[in-house]
């Protein structure tokens, strides 16, 4: 009973995405496609910021459709833009607690905690613009673990990041998840990160998004848009797998 | 309904009502205007027409002045390099703030019959030039504009890529050239509309027409409203002129199309463009000469005032004190009123509010203040004693006609705080006030407190709405000015200007400064 898509169908002028799909709770499942398929307009459906044209998008059974975005029972990290430039970084994170920033001693206590747990100790006051590119990202990922939502989004959140720097906070994602055990949906255009962080992969591609299938098998053989996408032959899987690549395809990604 | 027609429902709806009010503002003097004036028992009189026809011809020509006088110096600016430049042009941004009495004060400091231009022409032997009549509103409405002409011209110019200098350069282009090829074009597309907002400006000017003019040969149609009013008590021939005067404004408004409003002060003007063209002799002095002559046009009747005015300030009456105190409640509450109207406006359009909330917040820029406060007393004189109401009634009109120039300002700044951030907010569940606070207010800070004080200084200058209102006991510090000089007590009056000066530049220093004090990236 985690996420369920019925006949979902989004239309945007010309441009139409049907979707029909469910991921199970704990899943982590990548969101890959060719650019302008759709994957941003799939996350800002579930978000709440898409309306939806047909079908119901529900969580746990529940329809999300009566939820305005900041009630629904999920985070989204966005390409960029997801600190308020005007806020502290304690500010920023403490809006994961209450919205409105009316932080008692006990939740301050709280954002110092999650500060501390993602590297950022002793930059409480800093303003994003005085962050580097790598600790907005962990700011917001440290946001998101204060909301404690049982539903992540990321649309390329790393995107921007360098490779290491990317490796680092896909790291930092997969304790967070381990943690709290929120279903995750992330948008990536890179078979690398689906291949460390999400067994199971979602294609979004000519006016579809498919079911979750399996991404080594989706990766060994990709459909033709995706192969198109790629340019190349999909590499072959490193030995070491990060966190959660050892994990097996949940039963409803084979479906 | 779906999550994404609700979110935001908060905004739009004090949106909504925020131009809801200040439609009924505005449209319900003007009713009551109308139906008086269909209801007044005679026509127009003679002098009516004259009236009319002399609030149209002073306009035009204030406004052809300015502007060619303008362009000279917007010329030389553009070009010439010198110390003092930056604040010259800054300097020219000040008479949108400048109260418009104590512009006219300094006029008469230097053009009047004992003022300087006089005294000189006297020790040549020739005759006392008369600074009341047509050609004081003009004089007085070129010294407030020409700067404004400046200004807009002067945009223009520097948006003139240096690069099409440089390539004028490498072809050999003289001055003449140049002004064929570059300049010529520029001002055909610069100079209508800065010429109609001037004409506009100048056809609801009132308190110029108040002190410098009268008579049949130089009553405009806001001062025959207010004559009717003042001498005659004739409240349906002062319906009828308000009917005329708006049936002026809103063709001309129709006629000019856009207006243009000033959104901030000279900002990005303080840079000259490289000019090869312009290297001659003959050319640096006629600049110099330009630039000289404007720089002591405008600011030696102001020098002149603040230095009559200045050891006065001491032993001002006591009314004195007590019309300033009202006046700084009375442009503090415009100002604050202005704002909120102008933020709620803003805020419910950027989040989905309908188009027409933003078309009602400029509606006040079709109203002179006479037709308004015209109407508002036709609204309220079977009610209530106007006197009392007379700080209200101002502060409401000074707000309605701050309103534009503020959501000039602050509509952009709103629409970008939530183009860029609205999405995070809405997505963490920031809504309403929290969004208000946490999100708009941070992000608009500096043009709120640039609209904030625009607003402020307007209203604590502004000689229009309170004649028609006040008493004895509710004398705003412009209209203890006017009486002052009424009453030929100059020196009190240049103290009481200073004082003036003061509030209205202090006023919006405070609202720009607090805007930008600790502003955040």
């Amino acid at each position: 009973m985690g996420l369920a898509l019925e006949g979902v169908r989004i239309a945007l002028g010309s441009f139409v995405l049907e979707a029909t799909l469910a991921v199970p709770p704990g899943a982590r499942v990548a969101v890959m496609g060719p650019s302008g398929g759709g994957k941003s307009t799939l996350l800002a459906a579930i978000a709440g910021f898409q309306p939806l044209a047909a079908g119901r998008i529900l969580w746990g059974g529940r329809d999300l459709a009566p939820l305005a975005p900041g009630a629904r029972p999920l985070s989204i990290l966005f390409q960029d833009q997801n600190l308020f430039p005007h806020l502290t970084l304690a500010e920023n994170v403490g809006l994961g607690l209450d919205p409105r920033l009316r932080l008692g001693r006990a939740e301050k206590a709280r954002v110092a905690a999650v500060l501390a747990r993602t590297g950022l100790a002793g930059k409480e006051g800093r303003r994003p613009a005085a962050l580097s590119g790598g600790e907005q990202g962990r700011a917001a990922l440290a946001r998101a673990l204060l909301r404690a939502r049982p539903l992540l989004l990321l649309d390329e959140a790393f995107a921007a990041l360098g490779p290491a720097l990317k490796a680092e906070m896909l790291a930092l994602l997969a304790a967070i998840l381990d943690e709290g055990g929120a279903t995750l949906l992330m948008v990536t255009h890179d078979p690398a990160d689906a291949r460390a962080l999400t067994p199971a992969t979602i294609v979004v591609a000519g006016g579809r998004a498919d079911p979750p299938r399996p991404t080594p098998a989706l990766l060994a053989d990709p459909p033709p848009a995706l192969a198109a996408y790629h340019g190349r032959p999909a590499p072959a899987p490193p030995a070491a797998g990060a966190a959660g690549a050892a994990r097996p395809p949940p039963p409803a990604a084979r479906g | 309904m779906s999550p994404a027609a609700r979110d935001g429902a908060g905004f739009r709806i004090a949106g909504a009502g925020a131009a809801t009010a200040v439609a009924a503002l505005v449209l319900l003097p003007l009713a009551a205007v109308l139906v008086a004036a269909g209801g007044a028992g005679a026509g127009p009189g003679p002098g009516d027409g004259a009236a009319a026809a002399f609030t149209l011809l002073q306009a035009l020509a204030s406004a052809a002045l300015s502007v060619a006088l303008a362009v000279p110096l917007a010329r030389a600016l553009a070009r010439r390099r010198f110390p003092g430049r930056a604040a010259l042009v800054t300097l020219l941004g000040a008479p949108v703030l400048l109260p418009s009495v104590v512009a006219v004060m300094a006029l008469l400091a230097v053009f009047g019959r004992g003022g300087a231009l006089n005294a000189a022409l006297a020790a040549l032997g020739l005759g006392p030039l008369r600074v009341y009549g047509p050609q004081g509103v003009i004089l007085a409405h070129v010294f407030f504009n020409l700067p404004l002409a400046t200004r807009l011209i002067l945009e223009g110019w520097l948006a003139i890529p240096a690069e099409r200098f440089r390539l004028a350069a490498a072809l050999g282009f003289g001055p003449a050239e140049v002004g064929r090829h570059l300049e010529r074009p520029l001002l055909a597309t610069v100079l209508p509309g800065a010429g109609a907002t001037i004409f506009l400006v100048c056809l609801s000017s009132f308190a110029v027409a108040l002190i410098l003019g009268g008579g049949p040969r130089a009553t405009t149609l806001e001062l025959a409203i207010y004559q009717a009013f003042r001498f005659d008590f004739d409240l349906g021939r002062a319906a009828l002129l308000a009917a005329g005067q708006l049936v002026l404004c809103v063709l001309a408004l129709v006629l000019v199309g856009s207006v243009a409003l000033p959104a901030g002060f000279g900002a990005g003007l303080d840079r000259s463009v490289a000019r090869h063209d312009a290297g001659g002799l003959l050319l640096r002095l006629q600049d110099g000469a330009v630039i000289l002559a404007a720089t002591a046009f405008l600011a030696l009747p102001l020098a002149a005032v603040v230095a009559a005015g200045l050891p006065r300030l001491g032993a001002l009456p006591p009314a004195v004190w007590a019309a300033a105190a009202r006046s700084a409640i009375l442009a503090v509450a415009a100002a604050g009123l202005a704002g909120t109207l102008a933020l709620a406006i803003a805020a419910g359009r950027a989040r989905g509010g309908g188009r027409w909330s933003e078309a009602a917040g400029v509606l006040p820029i079709a109203l002179s203040p006479m037709v308004l406060g015209t109407g508002l007393f036709l609204l309220v004189f079977p009610l209530a004693d106007p006197a009392a109401l007379a700080l209200p009634a101002t502060a409401a009109v000074n707000a309605l006609l701050a309103l534009p120039f503020a959501l000039r300002a602050l509509a952009p700044a709103v629409a970008a705080a939530e183009a860029a951030h609205g999405r995070l907010a809405t997505s963490l569940g920031i809504t309403g006030g929290a969004r208000l606070r946490l999100l708009l207010l941070p992000r608009v800070r500096r043009p709120l407190g640039f609209a904030l004080g625009l607003a402020a200084a307007f209203a604590a200058g502004d000689l229009g709405v309170v004649v028609l209102f006040a008493g004895g006991a509710t004398a705003t510090l412009p209209l203890e000015m006017f009486r002052l000089m009424g009453a030929y007590r100059m020196e009190a009056a240049s103290g009481a200007a200073v004082l003036l000066l003061l509030l209205a530049f202090g006023l919006f220093a405070a609202f720009d400064r607090g805007g930008r004090l600790g502003t955040r990236a």
